[in-house]
């Protein structure tokens, strides 16, 4: 799609400086894109490539410690670098708006939301009370939430992801601005849910004549909506063009890099049953959660997890898949016997997990192990990455020295160097810090292990890496991987089998290939048809040639 | 929000049998009470009737439900030196630590939580550091030395202010002050730290990005929600400063509960400090309560569940 | 073309090894409020220490004919620099009187610290990592001590029981351990709940193991911090207590102590306040700005 009409904002050579000079002096370098009215350009980019810091300087709400250093920032034929606080303001919620990325946190938990929108009018505007709440109740129909009268009176707590997602985005189109800026608007969202705030981001888009400056790390969703694209990387611009070329044709490495590594549909490979051994085999689990019953207050019962069975073989990975509240997470919390179920069985070599005392659990523990989401909570900060990995070895009985030659194996499998034993996990990324969690993970002969949305934390390029990682080790190992993971793309790079939860029950369960392609149960179906950037037909890398990538390096 | 008040409100009751509890064993914790109370040279006769007068001679628990009985009914013993009820004293005294306590209470928060909303605003401003200096010396000022050094330039050298007693309002404000400005630190810290962290919260960006002004910014969005944890704190710390106007009160000589404490003490009267404990401590239970209840009241999370 | 981010570590290997410990140092050593109230509480242990060598006279020794000697800034005839701070009004040297004092003060600190600090860390680490019953039975413990008010409570224990020093110290330490537990225990919490110490479960720890090696390490900053805020705080209520009488008892040396032997004569001797005072703020200050200190530096670091 071709646009000529005069862009709404138009930045030129924007600097932006970083207060300490960490590993580059400027966040952002150079910057000079343009938006134009009813077109969305999504700006993409991995974390640190400094997409939030220019959408930020648009509106002026930039920490007070990065300072822009040279460039404009043209909005309706305005440097609004040159406004003052007060100016700056009357453009903000009026001609500009934006949403932001956690709809938990981004709405005052003080105040109704009706009230938080309406305060959009008592700013901007004169009306009085009767109009602006009239105005408030036709917005939140607009963004199509349900009774918006008694949602009017609700407060932010008492809403969903999602429907707070709605709430921001109404507060934004309060007064029809003419850019409207959204930083990751459904990063923190459920798939499902993510599809429904991009089709109604669509279809306002439609209906409005604003600009959208669409901020996102992930590739499909930019084919899912994108007019034209911008990439980003270390604070420059790498790549841009309508979204058609781009996609289909990405000149720079980077650009290429990154769409190389966006999780691909599963090719139709069909699961073959394997005739290895049985490892781990769940029957009929089931846990339910009391909450805090009073004398005075209902108890409530929530099941967790509802009968669910399962057998994984050696070799083979199971991808468990599942939304927020899915009881993926109790699941596992169950298998690894850090609570414990109601009943059910779980056998690991003849041993029931479920049934042991803690104490006899203990010395079974290591058949077991597990990578947990959040790089950063899960090394103890206050250890040596040494001392933290020789400690389940030590646990069961190994001799020191056995323990370290095989910590310096795991460190060379896991590709990290042998140094790194007497560091402490402040000075490692994200993605090392992963690395070190499989080594420790590793460190005692598991049978099974565990990822728990191992990869999710990670920037797509490192994630891929990991998975890779992760393939190697079990079948280098021979171990049985059961794989957690809201994200069927990611399952589908990586499981044998797969089983899709809803509502702490098994919905479905079958071959990656199969759950893929002829889909049975509704919610799986639901699931994948959410996937953003169905249309959108990945090109291979490997068919173009390097040449033609440098021809274009650096010339945008 | 009812199920709320009900599970705060036993948990109140609770803590204030388990208070009256330790209270009481203050009798037993010199030996034998009746010796406490008729001296060495009392006859084993002479103790005997000392027990039959006092209930000394029944078994602990017992004495304990007697107590607690009459206490509940507002009988909270018979003082050993007045020779009369102890609830009638105290309850004459009760006032003046109020109107005491509620004037520190005033001078603390009137300092205090403006200086942390403009501190929080320009961290590391002048403003700030002068803040941040106010507080470290509050904190480290022994307050019956504070009181006086007060006494020794107001009253002494300048005489704009009387020495002691509690006879007129101007006889209030050294010791407001004094007993005030030891509570100011904690809650000028904790409005600071509160501001700091909402002004860098999400929803605060959020209301910037509406173009919400300067002002409406710091005081609507930011203090509402910067100042729930501080009248948590505010009530603690009230409670605490009840607690603590025994060495205000004694300097200053003012005709209080602190006062009547410590002449106790000097008296040995026990029935009269095991009360005058007593009624702080339920004082204490009675303002968490009513802090937790505004404090729910304030924060919609909590209000509506 | 599949490594994105700057994955190389070679630069790493020769970076030095940047140990909690090491950070939290160099922090140290560039915070002037840290390092300056070091310096104080430094200066007046060292005094305390070696109060027989320094001290210029015996702080018990009466000389009636030399009572209420001002200090030597006094233009008075009486000022001699055989006693620098003076006498009291029982003609016992000030200086030495004050250099003994704090003696009483640390020790009297310390001691009641360690107490608050061991019932109050082993308190806040049990309802912090047990959570459940063992939770609600000890946060009961801490709303109870919370809602007696400390002075009036340690003034009628110690009227009843009789002061000394020992009685002083653990009446102390038995009243002031709540901050430790709400502080520990809600940082237990917190660590509790990190994946890290779900590793070491899984990874077959005994609970005392993950107690002493994971959660341990992680509370210990908070634990300093509050053990330096609470042995100012025990300074503070013994001089409180003294002054009230029912703390140290005469003739030993206490600042809170002299300051209560000089309320009478403040109105003609006001140094006689100011010198013990001034001592006790200097004191506490000292303590508090090393607490502060020790709070900045110890924070956990930014995620990045």
């Amino acid at each position: 799609m071709t646009n000529t009409t005069k862009p709404i904002l138009s930045i030129r050579n924007l600097t932006v400086a970083l207060p300490v000079k960490i590993e580059r002096a400027n966040a952002v370098q150079n910057l000079t894109f343009d938006v134009r009215p009813k077109e969305i350009l999504c700006v993409v980019g991995e974390s640190g490539s400094g997409k939030s810091i220019t959408s930020l300087a648009t509106m002026g709400l930039l920490a007070s410690s990065l300072r822009v250093t040279g460039g404009e920032i043209e909005f309706d034929g305005r440097d609004v670098l040159t406004l003052d606080q007060a100016e700056h303001n009357a453009l903000r919620g009026d001609r500009m708006a934006m949403i932001f990325q956690e709809p938990m946190t981004a709405l005052n938990p003080a105040y109704t939301v009706g009230d938080q929108i309406a305060e959009v009018f008592r700013v901007h505007r004169d009306y009085d009370g009767d109009e602006r709440r009239k105005r408030t109740l036709k917005l939140l129909e607009e963004v199509r939430l349900p009774d918006p009268e008694r949602l009017y009176n609700s407060y932010p707590h008492q809403l969903s992801g999602g429907q707070r997602q709605r709430i921001m985005i109404a507060m934004a189109l309060a007064l029809d601005p003419k850019l409207l800026i959204a930083d990751e608007p459904t990063t923190a969202l459920d798939v499902t849910t993510q599809k429904q705030i991009l089709h109604l981001l669509k279809q306002l888009n439609a209906n409005h004549d604003a600009g959208i400056m669409f901020i996102t790390h992930d590739f499909s969703v930019v084919a899912e909506i994108a007019d034209r694209v911008v990439v980003m990387r270390h604070g420059q611009i790498v790549e841009q063009g309508t979204a058609q070329e781009v996609l289909s044709n990405p000149q720079h490495p980077y650009t290429r890099a990154l769409i190389d590594a966006v999780p691909r549909r599963a090719q139709d490979r069909d699961h073959v049953v394997s005739e290895h051994p049985v490892v781990i085999d769940v029957q009929n689990l089931n846990k339910t959660f009391h909450t805090a019953g009073s004398m005075f207050k209902k108890s409530r019962t929530v099941s967790a997890v509802k009968n669910i069975s399962f057998q994984v073989r050696r070799g083979e990975t199971l991808g468990i898949v599942g939304e927020s509240g899915s009881g993926k997470t109790t699941l596992v919390r169950c298998l690894m016997r850090l609570i414990d179920p109601d009943s059910g069985a779980i056998n690991i070599s003849g041993v029931d997990f479920a049934s042991q005392t803690s104490a006899a659990l203990r010395q079974h523990r290591k058949d077991i192990q597990i990578v947990f989401q959040d790089p950063y909570g899960s090394l103890n900060p206050r250890r040596t990455i040494g001392s933290q990995l020789i400690q389940g070895a030590i646990n069961f009985g190994v001799s020191r020295e056995e323990a370290w030659d095989r910590v310096y194996k795991l460190l060379e499998i896991v590709q990290m160097p042998k140094y790194s034993v007497h560091r402490y996990p402040s000075q490692f990324s994200g993605g090392q810090r992963q690395r070190l969690c499989i080594a420790r993970a590793l460190v005692v002969n598991p049978k099974v292990l565990i990822a728990d949305e191992a990869v999710s934390a990670l920037d797509v390029s490192i994630q891929r890496e990991v998975l890779k990682l992760i393939n190697d080790i079990r079948d280098r190992l021979g171990l049985t991987v059961i794989f957690i993971t809201h994200d069927l793309r990611v399952a589908a790079q990586i499981c044998d089998e797969v089983l899709v939860m809803k509502h702490g029950e098994v919905v479905e369960r079958g071959g990656v290939g199969r759950i893929f392609t002829a889909p049975e149960h509704d919610y799986t179906k639901a699931l994948i048809a959410a996937q953003p950037g169905q249309d959108w037909e990945i090109p291979m890398m490997a068919e173009f040639a390097p040449q033609a990538a440098a021809r274009k390096v650096g010339t945008l | 929000m009812l199920a709320f008040l009900l599970k705060r409100l036993s948990m109140a009751v609770l803590v204030a049998l388990t208070v009256s509890s330790l209270t009481f064993s203050l009798n037993f914790l010199s030996g034998d009470p009746a010796i406490a109370l008729g001296g060495e040279s009392a006859t084993e006769a002479d103790l005997q009737t000392i027990r039959e007068t006092y209930g000394y001679d029944k078994p602990i628990p017992v004495q304990y439900i007697n107590w607690l009985t009459r206490a509940v009914q507002g009988d909270l013993g018979q003082s050993h030196y007045l020779n009369q009820p102890v609830s009638e004293e105290i309850f004459q005294r009760l006032p003046t630590t109020m109107a005491l306590g509620l004037c520190a209470l005033v001078f603390a928060l009137a300092l205090s939580i403006p200086l942390g909303v403009l501190a929080a605003i320009r961290p590391n401003s002048l403003l700030d550091r002068f803040a941040l200096t106010i507080a470290v010396v509050g904190q480290a000022m022994p307050s019956f030395w504070f009181g006086l050094t007060m006494m020794l330039w107001f009253a002494i050298n300048w005489r704009i202010l009387p020495v002691s007693g509690s006879d007129s309002w101007k006889h209030f404000v050294m010791p407001s002050i004094a007993l005030g400005y030891y509570i100011t630190p904690g809650v000028m810290r904790l409005t600071r730290a509160g501001m700091l962290e909402v002004l860098r919260s999400d929803y605060i960006r959020t209301a910037r990005a509406k173009g919400v002004s300067k002002f409406s910014l710091l005081f609507k969005h930011a203090l509402r929600n910067a100042i729930i944890p501080v009248v948590s704190l505010a009530a603690v710390q009230f409670g605490f400063m009840l607690g603590g106007s025994i060495v205000i009160e004694t300097i200053f000589a003012i005709n209080g509960l602190g006062f009547l404490a410590w002449e106790s003490i000097q008296r040995a009267d026990l029935p009269m400090m095991q009360a005058i404990v007593l009624v702080l401590s339920f004082f204490y239970i009675a303002l968490t309560f009513f802090a937790d209840v505004l404090n729910a009241w304030l924060d919609p999370r909590i209000r509506i569940g | 073309m599949s490594t994105l981010e700057n994955n190389s570590l070679e630069p790493m290997a020769d970076a030095p090894v940047l140990s909690p410990g090491k950070v939290m140092l160099s922090h140290a050593k560039s915070h002037r409020g840290l390092m300056l109230g070091g310096l104080v509480i430094l200066t007046i242990m060292l005094v305390a220490i070696f109060a027989p060598l320094l001290a210029p006279h015996d702080p018990y020794a009466q000389v009636l004919s030399r009572k209420l000697v001002p200090p030597v800034w006094f233009d008075s005839s009486k000022a001699t620099w055989d006693h620098i701070l003076g006498t009291d009004h029982l003609g016992r040297d000030y200086l030495s009187r004050l250099i003994y004092g704090a003696r009483i003060s640390l020790l009297i600190g310390f001691s009641a610290m360690l107490i608050s600090g061991v019932i109050g860390t082993v308190l806040g680490i049990c309802a912090g990592y047990f959570g459940g019953r063992v939770d609600m039975v000890i946060s009961f413990l801490i709303t109870t001590r919370l809602s007696m008010p400390v002075v009036l409570v340690a003034l009628a224990v110690i009227s009843i029981v009789g002061s000394s020093l020992t009685v002083v110290i653990w009446v102390i330490g038995l009243l002031i351990w709540d901050r430790f537990a709400v502080v520990v225990r809600s940082a237990t919490q917190q660590v509790r709940g990190l994946d890290f110490v779900a590793s070491a479960r899984a990874l077959g720890s005994s609970t005392p193991r993950i107690l002493f090696s994971e959660v341990m390490p992680n509370i210990s900053n908070h634990v300093i911090v509050i053990a330096t805020l609470e042995m100012a705080h025990a300074i503070l209520l013994e001089a409180a207590l003294s002054f009230l009488g029912l703390g140290v008892q005469p003739p030993t040396p206490s600042w809170g102590l002299m300051i209560s032997d000089a309320k009478g004569l403040m109105f003609f001797d006001g140094w006689l306040i100011a010198v013990p005072g001034t001592a006790l703020f200097l004191l506490v200050l000292a303590i508090n700005l090393v607490g502060d200190g020790l709070r900045d530096v110890t924070a956990p670091e930014d995620r990045n």
